[in-house]
């Protein structure tokens, strides 16, 4: 067993002891941190598979962002998730039958697992051999030239989140004063201010 | 011109029928009798126009299935012709008539209108009935057969208002749908071994047919037997011959006129005419046609039987029709279908007369049809009685015995008789025939006597206002009367003369009447021996070898003529060699009806009721007529009530009615109801939905292997 | 090689790219009070790309190394999804400017959610199908949710949210698997990948999982549980939206793949897929009846529906596909006129959906009422309306194919379904006199929908319009 095979099974048993512990913990902000541990242990195993890249865009953008944005809704929500769950101990007879069904179904099919004749090289036969191109360069190939079709749609896909949380989001609420710079830009004493000569001793 | 005969009734049937509004009652009936007429017109130019060849009108292609090809086209020859006079004759006769019959109605209220409805059956049955008559092949036939059904069952049903019409009208359609039944089985058959319906295919394949084996019903028939049995059993219904005859009586419920065209001379033949149409077939069936014999003699001595004791007038003329087409099936059962054809033609006359007669007599009696109500009514109404007289004496056959001389019954009926002695040695049907003649000129002598002569009993107001009847209504009875005097002198050579005549008259093709006047001679030779023998059987033994040539060439090609009389077939020519007291014998016992009718209702008119009371149980037998009915009713029509109810009230209601409302209103409701609680809103129901959907799924899947 | 790329995706492109510049031009513009004009020049838009496709050449080209498939299938099912949603869009603009739901986002979402569509139907590869299959889901999760101030309408988003994600879980388990077998997601190569001796467990459950997502899409049972309250709670626009192009895309979607990907393998999925068929016919047939509310029974009817069209792509042959493009562009024609009509009913104002107000119709509106007798008849698949005859196709299909159990068992269905159509009729014509009915008037443009579709309901019995002829062909481009 190399050092490398010995740090595939760290990461492969903290990323599944993560991913568990996600679902089980109590406290939900504790599941976000177990999430993070997934996510890390993630990583690792990119470096390990010489996706050094992937690794690194991994542990900026979900341990860096996604996961800490989760942090902050969590925090803020303040829902709680024993409450939600409360329910769930009546169906976990039945639940727990189907998933040990369903996962004696998947054992079978992975014991007898075989691939088709020409798999593996199809699947080498999409990506630059890594020992020549460098990863970021192989990614860069891959994403903008090969499947760029693929990248323009995640692309939409992405624009149409955005218009959606917006379009659910956005209120324009009316009685709220707002701040118009362009209008207070535009004020100017000529509309705003009427002088008027009033002699002293009048009033209006 | 043969097109515009069957369609001018059509083209009447329509224009009453629909656009009556338009053209008024009068212009319906106008119409529809003025197309008549011009059919009956032209058909006679055909008949007296044609020269015995065969023709084939195409009119249109009707079915193309598979191997089964039919057309609709016109076949004209003999048969065809003789029809075509007699049906177009008395149609437009009796449409005349019913300008005067159908007047006032007493069925019908003021305003009501049915006298078109009335003209517009009449000409549309006149137009099934042509259709029959022409058909060139069983398919066509059959419409034509049941579109004459039809008429019939709208005819007799024409008074809805009486219950007991409406029975008859089912009874006539029910009875007749048994025979019908056995009419599409041997059309099934015959398409099933000929490949074709077409009468041309069939004829050819007549000998053929005779060497066939079929199975039916478990058993093993000769196809020729058995397919000419099932024909005849049409026919039996259709003519109303024993077993299948209750409706005929019955059918007399209908319209006066109704009974003259199609209950007396029309449709009523059509069974007739089905057998001598089909003599090609019928010829190589011996059981068949011996069978056809037996039960025409035992139709007319039964229905002669129960005619003698009949009371109302229209019965007695209905027994008497059963009867008479018993003889025509006799003729036509021994293989002289001219003969058969000559009496039906003869028959279409006297007949029809003697109902307009009747009813011309029902007419001035208000509608009175109890004969024991009538009498004395000769100074009433003379025409008719002379009419009434006439067909008498035509059905009772008055001739002068051992010539050609004689009213139009006479001739026909004694060639009926001499040839049931010829074809059946001087057997059951020969003297069944006899005693039916010695009762036919008794009960036609029973009702002249009661209805004419003797003091008027029944309501005197009535008899009081008896009148003679208009003058469309005896203009018919006068032509006909014509007919029944005359038709048999002038149609007995081309029917029954000597054998060329009629091979020349039916166009019967040379060669065989050269084989048959070669087998003359043999026959002149052998002259004395036949008479003592007196059998056909001995004939056609000798015939078998003598015309095997003959019969060889028969194969494969349809006999040319209107029918066909196989080689072996002599009973025409021995009919004419019978002996005298054979010819005599119906001149006989018409007299000995006469005098005994004579001797019961004029010299002693108690001698009838004490006759009845001293005979009661024959008598009710009689005027039971024979029990058919009651023993039909608990056989047949109980039965079927009782399954019909059982199929509707366990059948249909509970186990139908009752499983499809249980799904529809329990067990559908009940699935709606689960999906419905199922859906319950929950967003982890839902998942869970899908998830026990894809266990299942490939739980199934890893089961069977996919599809391996 | 990018251009010839770009010249076979171009009316994709076309329709993204005028989305993002009506988004744009909306944003800078007058935001919602440009909302009417961008959704007429987004129906135009469509219409017109229709019509471009309509009228291109034949020919099957393939772009992007086979993620994308221009063929007349693909054309077909593009031409019926833009002019659904271009139908659609028209008929939702006084509805929704009435409701105040008029944004003008609605459609732009509506003209991506197409696009992704499009993408659907014209996928050659796992991952296109599924960016397609991601745009048109996301983009209706958004506006099912479009009424955000009601409590259904954002309960129907979230429940489409997340049963769509579970689904879309599966599907990528499905796909996932299938790579792992087959080495790579285009989909030529999945089929060369299934070899002489048939398909591997592993693929063969890669398969379900794939069919597990489709499913539902199409809300086929028992995958479909979403569909009635997402139907009853969204929009009715957008309900109307739901039941026709996203239908006929994932349908459309459905028969690509299981052709294109597993063509070798019909009688493994013919299967699994006349499961889905029958169960699909019988529930949606035996729940609608306990519906009151007309948005639900559609549900159910589009799920009974979808049943029938499945049949047909059980049948696993060309004439199955030929039956079920058929009957799908049959569905969606009724659709949008029944829909048509659902938008018009309005009492006192407001908004009405249960089936009893349609009481007496025939007395207020005989013709609306007719239209809809004629359209429930279709529905409910009654000669001689052309849904008869999309019926027809289908059990044909099915009978050809060795389904006749199937074939039996719609005709089962299609008449206890005939139940719930029938009573709307009943409804209609003979209902209870003294309840008061709906009473809006509708607008000329429903009304046009709504008799358009009903008179081709009439009139397409003589000839179909010769779409089965079209159908055919495309079905002969799917299945060679």
């Amino acid at each position: 067993m190399t050092v490398a095979d010995l740090a595939f099974y760290f990461f492969a048993i903290v990323a599944v002891v993560a991913a568990l512990l996600v679902v089980v913990a109590r406290n939900p902000v504790h599941s976000v941190l177990w999430l993070i541990l997934t996510f890390l242990s993630a990583a690792g195993m990119f470096v390990l598979m010489g996706a050094e890249f992937v690794a690194m865009l991994l542990v900026i953008v979900y341990v860096g962002a996604v996961a800490v944005l989760f942090l902050f809704v969590v925090m803020m929500l303040d829902v709680d998730f024993a409450e939600l769950r409360a329910g769930m101990a009546k169906y976990v007879p039945i639940a727990g039958l189907i998933g040990v069904v369903i996962l004696m179904q998947l054992t079978m099919v992975f014991g007898s697992w075989h691939m088709a004749d020409g798999a593996e090289a199809a699947r080498a036969a999409v990506t630059p051999d890594a020992a020549e191109v460098h990863n970021t360069k192989a990614l860069g190939q891959l994403i903008y030239d090969q499947y760029i079709y693929l990248f323009q749609a995640a692309g939409l896909i992405l624009l149409v989140a955005m218009i959606g949380a917006i379009v659910l989001t956005l209120r324009h609420r009316t009685y709220v004063k707002r701040q118009d710079v362009l209008a207070q830009m535009y004020r100017d004493p000529a509309s705003a201010l009427e002088l008027k000569d009033i002699k002293p001793g009048q009033g209006l | 011109m043969v097109s515009i005969i069957l369609f001018a009734p059509l083209m009447g049937a329509l224009i009453a029928g629909f656009t009556w509004r338009l053209i008024g009652e009068k212009g319906a009936m106008w119409v529809t009798t003025g197309l008549l007429f011009l059919s009956a017109l032209l058909s006679w130019i055909v008949f007296l126009s044609f020269n015995g060849e065969t023709q084939h009108i195409h009119l249109l292609d009707w079915i193309e299935s598979g191997s089964l090809s039919t057309e609709w086209s016109i076949r004209l020859d003999r048969l065809t012709a003789i029809m075509l006079i007699v049906v177009t004759s008395v149609s437009s006769l009796v449409h005349l008539y019913s300008f005067g019959y159908m007047d006032h109605d007493p069925q019908w209220g003021e305003g009501e209108t049915y006298k078109p409805r009335f003209f517009a059956y009449l000409s549309f049955f006149t137009f099934a009935m042509l259709m029959l008559v022409t058909s060139d092949n069983l398919i066509q036939m059959f419409f034509g057969w049941e579109g004459v059904g039809v008429a019939s069952y709208l005819l007799i049903g024409f008074y809805w208002k009486k219950p007991s019409a409406g029975a008859a009208a089912m009874k006539a359609f029910i009875v007749n749908r048994v025979g019908d039944f056995g009419f599409a089985l041997g059309i099934f058959g015959l398409f099933f071994l000929t490949d074709s319906v077409d009468f041309n295919t069939i004829f050819a394949a007549g000998p053929t047919l005779a060497e066939t084996n079929l199975t039916f019903l478990w058993r093993d028939w000769n196809a020729a037997n058995l397919l000419a049995f099932l024909l005849f059993v049409g026919a039996m219904g259709k003519s109303a011959q024993l077993f299948l005859h209750t409706w005929l009586p019955d059918a007399m419920e209908g319209p006066t006129p109704v009974s003259a065209l199609i209950h007396a001379a029309t449709m009523v033949t059509a069974g007739v005419f089905l057998v001598c149409r089909m003599s090609p077939l019928m010829e190589y069936a011996p059981e068949a046609m011996a069978f056809v014999t037996f039960l025409g003699a035992t139709t007319a001595f039964f229905a002669a039987t129960v005619g003698l004791v009949q009371n109302d007038i229209k019965r007695v003329i209905a027994y008497s029709t059963c009867s008479q087409l018993g003889y025509m099936f006799v003729a036509a059962g021994v293989g002289v279908y001219s003969a058969a054809m000559f009496h039906l033609l003869t028959h279409a006359f006297f007949k029809a007369m003697l109902f307009l007669g009747a009813g011309s007599v029902i007419h001035a009696m208000h509608h009175e049809q109890d004969m024991r109500n009538y009498g004395g009514l000769r100074k009433k109404i003379p025409y008719t009685f002379w009419a009434m007289m006439i067909g008498t004496l035509a059905i009772t056959g008055v001739g002068i015995p051992l010539t050609h001389i004689g009213f139009a019954g006479f001739l026909s009926k004694d060639a009926i008789i001499e040839s049931a002695y010829a074809g059946t040695a001087g057997g059951y049907a020969f003297w069944m025939l006899v005693i039916a003649a010695l009762f036919t000129s008794f009960y036609s002598w029973r009702l002249m006597f009661l209805t004419f002569y003797g003091t008027p009993r029944g309501d005197k107001h009535t008899h009081d206002h008896a009148h003679e009847s208009p003058k469309v209504m005896l203009v018919p009875l006068g032509v006909l009367a014509f007919g029944a005097i005359f038709s048999g002198m002038v149609f007995y050579g081309p029917f029954f003369g000597d054998h060329d005549r009629v091979n020349a008259f039916f166009g019967i093709e040379a060669h065989h009447a050269e084989a048959d006047a070669g087998h003359a001679d043999e026959h002149a030779a052998e002259a004395d021996a036949h008479h003592t023998d007196g059998a056909a059987g001995h004939d056609a033994a000798m015939a078998d070898e003598g015309h095997a040539a003959v019969v060889a060439e028969h194969h494969g090609t349809a006999p040319s003529g209107a029918i066909f009389m196989a080689p072996d077939n002599h009973v025409m020519d021995d009919a004419h060699h019978a002996p005298t007291w054979v010819k005599v014998s119906p001149f006989v016992a018409m007299v000995l009806g006469l005098i005994t009718a004579f001797w019961f209702y004029i010299v002693n008119p108690n001698l009838p009721k004490r006759l009845a009371e001293e005979q009661r149980p024959l008598y009710e037998f009689l005027l039971n007529k024979w029990y058919f009915d009651e023993i039909y009713d608990f056989l047949f029509v109980r039965p079927a009530k009782w399954l019909g109810n059982f199929l509707w009230k366990r059948g249909d209601g509970n186990v139908i009615d009752g499983s499809i409302n249980g799904i529809a209103m329990g067990i559908i409701p009940f699935f709606t109801r689960v999906v419905g609680r199922a859906q319950s809103g929950y967003l982890f129901h839902y998942a869970f939905a899908m998830v026990i959907g894809i266990a299942v799924l490939i739980t199934w899947m890893s089961i069977s292997g996919g599809a391996e | 090689m990018i251009s010839a790329d770009i010249s076979t995706v171009l009316p994709e492109i076309l329709l993204a790219v005028y989305a993002m510049i009506a988004l744009v031009a909306g944003v800078y513009t007058g935001k919602d009070k440009v909302a009417p004009t961008i959704l007429f020049l987004t129906a135009a838009v469509m219409v017109v790309l229709a019509a471009m496709i309509g009228l291109s050449g034949g020919g099957t080209t393939s772009a992007f190394n086979g993620a994308f498939i221009d063929d007349g299938f693909a054309r077909f099912a593009k031409v019926t999804i833009l002019l659904a949603a271009a139908a659609v869009l028209v008929m939702s603009k006084d509805y929704m400017l009435r409701r105040d739901l008029l944004r003008f986002e609605y459609p732009v979402l509506v003209a991506l959610a197409s696009v992704g569509m499009m993408m659907m139907v014209s996928a050659g590869d796992l991952m296109s199908l599924y960016m397609g299959l991601e745009l048109q889901s996301l983009s209706l999760y958004v506006v099912a949710s479009l009424r955000r101030d009601s409590a259904k309408s954002t309960e129907a988003g979230l429940k489409y949210f997340v049963l769509g994600a579970l689904s879309s879980g599966m599907l990528l388990y499905g796909a996932s698997l299938t790579y792992g077998f087959a080495g790579t997601t285009v989909f030529s190569g999945i089929i060369s990948s299934v070899g002489e001796d048939g398909m591997s467990m592993g693929l063969l459950f890669g398969l379900i999982f794939l069919i597990t997502g489709f499913a539902f899409k199409v809300s086929a049972v028992p995958f479909h549980m979403w569909t009635p309250d997402v139907y009853e709670g969204s929009p009715t626009p957008v309900t109307a939206f739901f039941a026709t192009a996203p239908k006929m895309a994932a349908m459309g979607l459905f028969a690509r793949v299981m052709f294109d990907a597993f063509g070798t393998s019909t009688a493994e999925w013919g299967q699994v897929i006349a499961l889905l068929s029958l169960l699909s016919m019988f529930l949606g047939a035996v729940a609608a009846i306990g519906q009151t509310n007309i948005k639900r029974l559609m549900a159910y009817s589009s799920i009974a529906h979808m049943g029938y069209a499945l049949m047909g792509l059980a049948s696993g042959t060309e004439q199955g596909v030929e039956a079920m493009l058929l009957y799908m562009a049959i569905y969606v024609t009724m659709s949008v006129g029944t829909f048509a009509f659902i938008l018009s009913m309005e009492k006192d104002g407001q908004p009405v959906t249960d089936i009893a107000s349609l009481n007496m119709l025939s007395k207020s509106h005989l013709p609306k009422a007719l239209a809809l007798l004629v359209l429930m008849f279709s529905l409910a698949g009654v000669p001689p309306m052309v849904g008869f005859f999309g019926k027809l196709a289908v059990l044909q299909a099915a009978v050809e194919a060795g389904y006749g159990w199937l074939a039996l068992a719609g005709v089962v269905a299609s008449v206890i379904g005939a139940f719930y159509y029938l009573r709307i009729v009943y409804y209609m014509f003979f209902g209870d006199e003294d309840k008061a009915g709906i009473d809006g008037t509708m607008s000329p443009v429903l009304w046009v929908f709504l008799m358009g579709s009903a008179a081709i309901m009439v009139v397409g019995m003589v000839n179909l319009f010769g779409v089965d002829g079209l159908a055919a062909a495309a079905a002969q481009t799917l299945v060679n």
